[in-house]
């Protein structure tokens, strides 16, 4: 199939939306084929926006998205059957048990594989004799998750799938993506707030802060790119401005926020710059932002 | 084989890979023609990104410590001893970079160090 050929999985290009209170302004990304992406920003950013936009579900003023190269709208339902999606709070009937769930699932998709859905009943230790009301949360969401990877799905969309569950929860679902990404041609989307999730398991990251894109980047080297600085705030304005990402001052000191690191090493011995996290970026970034 | 991955180490995830990868090759636990696990089970295994494990593989190729056929998987090269040494070399240089600083910290003439080094040296 076509799916497989693709460079990007998904290519965002352009894509504006306005709402009265919010627009979501010339977003642009591509996820390549074979990776995870995490998606990140603060509650409100535009991350539902700009998965229901991927999906189809919302219509977008400009600019076009394409899923395997082709055009989002009007996707041909070989290929939409191809994409799982979960999204955050689940809408199964809540009488339904899971054999109900496989009969159902049956009917809806083309590709449904019982076999593959039992197994991950099994392994997320779903219970069987209960009804969807009785499940927690977590088993909630873990059903979803099994519904998603059971139709020969190629490509998994998640919004906020891993948020409010417990760090246990989290972490077999972490291990269901490792699974699934073993395939190359499987691809992972999912938007979290969780950036520990992201620390661990994403290859690229895509951080949209109040409608734009800030960047969208292979993780690693967004974390190797970056350092931070303690240093006496006397001091900060004697690190070079080019290398500047944002400060951060206290009566008793300071942090800067470095790029480019491996060339501010050799250039200059008096700092040394330490390891940075994800998280540290997102928020010199974002407040580097709202400064200007 | 044991990889162990340090989140606190200065080191970046991918050279965590490929200096224990290169001590296991040069200290022959792992053999010339060994299959390496696929890039994508030890992302899974270590729980880290594809990205990273493709990265370290890309600099062990690159220096000659493995290969990769496509579509069958990555294998540890023959064996360089030229490479190896070369490999050491800088090991122990580095090691020696930090002894002389110590011995100039501690007004420590050339000669003694050198005559600690043979000492050391000719115990072995």
């Amino acid at each position: 199939m076509v799916a497989n050929t693709q460079k990007n999985a998904i290519e965002v290009d352009n894509i504006t939306i306005r709402y009265d209170d919010f627009t979501l302004d010339k977003v642009s990304f591509n996820v390549p084929s074979g990776s995870i992406m995490g998606f990140v920003g603060e509650n409100g950013a535009g991350k539902t926006t700009t998965i229901k936009a991927i999906l189809d579900l919302i219509r977008t003023e400009e600019g076009s998205i394409r899923i395997w190269g082709k055009p989002s709208k009007n996707l041909h339902k070989d290929l939409k059957a191809m994409i799982g999606v979960v999204f955050d709070g689940s809408n199964l009937h809540e009488n339904l048990t899971v054999d109900n769930v496989n009969f159902i699932m049956s009917d809806i998709y083309p590709n449904w594989r019982p076999k593959v859905f039992y197994n991950y009943v099994e392994k997320l230790k779903l219970p069987k004799n209960k009804k969807f009301k009785e499940f927690s949360r977590g088993m909630k969401m873990k059903l979803s998750i099994a519904i998603a990877l059971s139709h020969d799905s190629k490509l998994l969309i998640l919004d906020e799938a891993t948020s409010g569950l417990d760090p246990m929860i989290r972490d077999e679902i972490l291990d269901i993506f490792m699974e699934f990404i073993q395939d190359e041609e499987h691809t992972i989307f999912f938007s979290t707030h969780i950036i520990s999730d992201i620390e661990k398991i994403a290859d690229y990251v895509t951080f949209i802060h109040d409608g734009k894109i800030v960047f969208s980047e292979s993780k690693d080297e967004l974390i190797y790119n970056h350092g931070i600085i303690p240093c006496r705030k006397e001091d900060v304005q004697k690190i070079d401005k080019r290398f500047i990402v944002g400060t951060r001052q206290s009566n008793y000191g300071a942090e800067v926020m470095i790029r480019n690191v491996d060339e501010f090493k050799r250039k200059n011995r008096e700092f040394i710059p330490e390891r940075t996290s994800i998280e540290e970026i997102m928020l010199y970034i974002s407040r580097g932002k709202e400064s200007v | 084989m044991n990889i162990l991955i340090s989140n606190s180490s200065d080191k970046p995830i991918y050279e965590q890979i490929t200096i224990q990868l290169k001590q296991m090759i040069i200290s022959g636990e792992l053999r010339s023609g060994d299959q390496l696990p696929s890039m994508r089970m030890l992302a899974k295994e270590l729980r880290i990104s594809v990205i990273t494990t493709k990265r370290a593989y890309e600099d062990l190729e690159r220096d000659g410590f493995i290969y990769t056929v496509v579509g069958k998987g990555s294998y540890v090269a023959d064996k360089n001893m030229e490479f190896v040494r070369e490999e050491q070399l800088k090991l122990v240089e580095e090691h020696l970079n930090k002894a002389v600083d110590g011995a100039k910290a501690g007004g420590i003439s050339l000669d003694e160090l050198l005559e600690i080094i043979r000492m050391i040296y000719e115990e072995e």
